[in-house]
């Protein structure tokens, strides 16, 4: 273990060196560029033996990486924004094929208003495309979703493909003090890929296929149970990073004092660490405030979040995306599990900033009983 | 030693399938995967030939093959080849087959990135000059005056008011390796040219005219006998590029022939002699 400090492109562009993929596609957008960057270095220097392969779009990025899977090894791509619309079509197409590609985004406002800064309206528009989607708070989880992607994804029960999203600019640019692990610990903890969904000479296989009627539904099914399925390997997945590492992660979401909390605030990303600040001043006040921060969007932490949450009198969900028309994604996926959700903070639209006192005031919004929509 | 139809392999590694009797670009994929062997690994985007071979449980290929995303027939094959060769696995042949529209339209981006890497993969396009498994929409490798049901013959327009695209020329300024023309009317010019683009490392192309029966208006018996006529009356020369020298393979021996070669096929039955004039002059619109 060596302590570096680094952004939270670079942390995770550590992560992937030690996960050795064989190969990475990736085309350059906006805040992801430097991951690919790392990474092209990592393979220059011979530090990383993958084969680096410059595409002409995130279209192309994502069917090559695809390609690479389907003939059995593990794979890397980055992408961010329009480069995740763009590519959106491979999307299901490798959840479909259940191809374990672990690929990172850089959350980033997506156009029109062209905007190069953080949030996550890239991501969350995509939460039906079949992927795990899991969302780092800082730097250091970065580099350990880096690691523990590949164990949850390629797991045999699991085989679907795995995006780890970091906030564009707060966490991809944002140096921090991280704990890298060394090459014999991380060579320990994540087992090589095995798998049967591929190209094999000796049994040659048709794949990705056509299924009609009756038979869509059985490989559609098939893919949600094990997105399903995949919680239990997400827990298993952290209780042996936690032997390996010493640090031991949450599951699919993460609670801070919500046992006891009155009012909780329900929050992805880097922002939850501001949020933890703000219902520990308001506790300090003698409110009963608690923050509630979803690790993974699929799959969809359900019981978790009806658990932290069953206590709660009133509960906000703040979010950095709208979908127009309708509101916060977040918000309504939420609201589908706890009746005491009433309010929909909306902030941190195209990378604004999102203050400790406009978090305190959702807060005292929740006492005060108010209810609906609040664009911070 | 040159494939021959005495020596071509017995084995079949497409069938089964749903294709339209008489159907060109079937004989394209079958007479390819018999040339390139059970080490190929087809790579098919959405088109007519991953529509009639892929339906679950109906899977016809004998040999290890994929649909890609209609945009992403190389860049899929470029992922394959990388992860084969990452396995170790040698003497493997990364065989794509898209149609024109998967070709020249949609995928035309990937393909040019996937010959600008020079990807070690044999990229075949079998052209049948439109997008014949939705029906028969125009593609940009529609000839001039094809009607199509995009295109339809009518008062105002006749046909297709574009002309061909030339793919051929495309692939050949990006200096890939190898590149040919070739025509299921002479199939063992293409076996032969399927065989040499095997040999050879990094990116090829081959662009295989591939009549379609229920697109272009003839009956089912005759593809093999219009893909030949293609050939003979020049408006489809057979060629080569490799090296970066350009090779014509066959002299066209019937340029006269133009109009007997249009005249046959349904997709054509309302040109003028104007019209028909305007595609046997070589300099012309195709």
């Amino acid at each position: 273990m060596s302590r570096q400090f680094i952004s939270g492109n670079d942390a995770f562009a550590l992560g992937i060196l030690l996960a050795k993929p064989a190969v990475i596609s990736a085309y350059p957008i906006t805040p992801q560029t430097t991951v690919v960057e790392r990474l092209s270095e990592y393979v220059e220097s011979g530090e990383l033996d993958a084969e680096f392969i410059h595409v002409e779009s995130e279209h192309s990025a994502l069917s090559c990486a695809i390609g690479a899977s389907a003939a059995g090894v593990r794979t890397f791509t980055a992408t961010s924004s329009q480069g995740l619309l763009y590519m959106a079509e491979c999307l299901p197409y490798a959840a479909g094929g259940r191809y374990p590609i672990v690929m990172m985004n850089a959350n980033r406002a997506i156009a029109l208003p062209w905007n190069i800064y953080g949030d996550q309206s890239d991501s969350l528009s995509q939460l039906a495309c079949g992927w795990i989607q899991a969302y780092a708070e800082d730097a250091q989880e970065a580099l350990d979703f880096a690691l523990m992607s590949y164990y949850i994804a390629e797991h045999p029960q699991v085989a679907v493909p795995f995006m780890v999203n970091l906030d564009g600019f707060h966490i991809t640019h944002t140096y921090e003090i991280v704990d890298v692990p060394t090459r014999e610990q991380a060579d320990a903890f994540l087992p090589p890929y095995e798998t049967e969904n591929r190209i094999d000479f000796a049994r040659p296989k048709n794949m990705a296929f056509s299924a009609g009627p009756g038979h869509n539904k059985i490989f559609r099914r098939n893919h949600h149970k094990a997105m399903l399925r995949s919680s239990e390997v997400i827990v298993e997945c952290e209780s042996r990073f936690a032997e390996f590492f010493g640090r031991r992660y949450s599951g699919l979401v993460d609670a801070y004092k919500t046992d006891d909390a009155e009012f909780v605030l329900v929050t992805l990303g880097s922002v939850a660490g501001l949020a933890r600040d703000a219902a520990d001043e308001l506790r300090g006040q003698g409110a009963k405030a608690g923050v509630l921060r979803l690790r993974y969007m699929r799959p969809f932490p359900e019981e978790a979040i009806r658990k932290a949450l069953a206590g709660a009198k009133a509960v906000a969900v703040l979010e950095k995306d709208i979908s127009p028309g309708k509101g916060g994604a977040v918000f309504a996926e939420v609201s589908g599990v706890c009746e005491s959700v009433r309010l929909n903070a909306i902030g941190g639209l195209g990378g604004e900033d999102i203050s400790k006192e406009s978090l305190r005031s959702v807060f005292a919004m929740l006492a005060e009983g108010k209810e609906g929509e609040l664009w911070l | 030693m040159a494939v021959t139809a005495k020596n071509i392999s017995r084995n079949e590694f497409f069938l089964g399938h749903k294709a339209c009797a008489g159907c060109g670009a079937s004989l394209a994929v079958r007479i390819a995967l018999k040339t390139l062997g059970e080490r190929a690994v087809a790579t098919l985007p959405a088109g007519c030939m991953s529509a009639v071979g892929f339906n679950f449980p109906q899977l016809a290929f004998a040999n290890n093959a994929i649909i890609s995303t209609f945009a992403g027939t190389a860049s899929m094959m470029t992922g394959i080849a990388a992860g084969l060769r990452r396995r170790g696995e040698k003497d493997v042949a990364v065989v794509g087959f898209a149609g024109d529209g998967g070709t020249a339209d949609i995928g035309i981006q990937a393909l040019s990135g996937a010959i600008d890497r020079n990807d070690d993969i044999l990229y075949i396009c079998y052209d049948n000059e439109a997008y014949m498994n939705t029906g028969i929409q125009k593609s940009s490798l529609t000839p001039f005056g094809a009607a199509t049901t995009t295109t339809p013959a009518g008062r105002n327009i006749r046909g297709n008011p574009g002309k061909k695209k030339n793919m051929f020329a495309i692939v050949a300024a990006h200096g890939i390796p190898y590149a040919a023309t070739a025509s299921v009317g002479y199939i063992l010019d293409y076996a032969r040219k399927v065989e040499k683009a095997a040999r050879i490392r990094g990116t090829k192309y081959i662009h295989v005219l591939a009549p379609c029966p229920t697109g272009w208006g003839y009956d089912v018996a005759d593809t093999v006998e219009i893909a030949r006529e293609a050939v003979d009356c020049g408006l489809w020369p057979l060629q080569e590029f490799e090296a970066g020298e350009f090779r014509l393979n066959r002299k066209p021996g019937n340029i006269a022939g133009v109009k007997d070669y249009l005249k046959r096929q349904g997709r054509f039955r309302h040109l003028t002699d104007a019209d028909m004039e305007r595609i046997a002059k070589p300099e012309g619109d195709r």
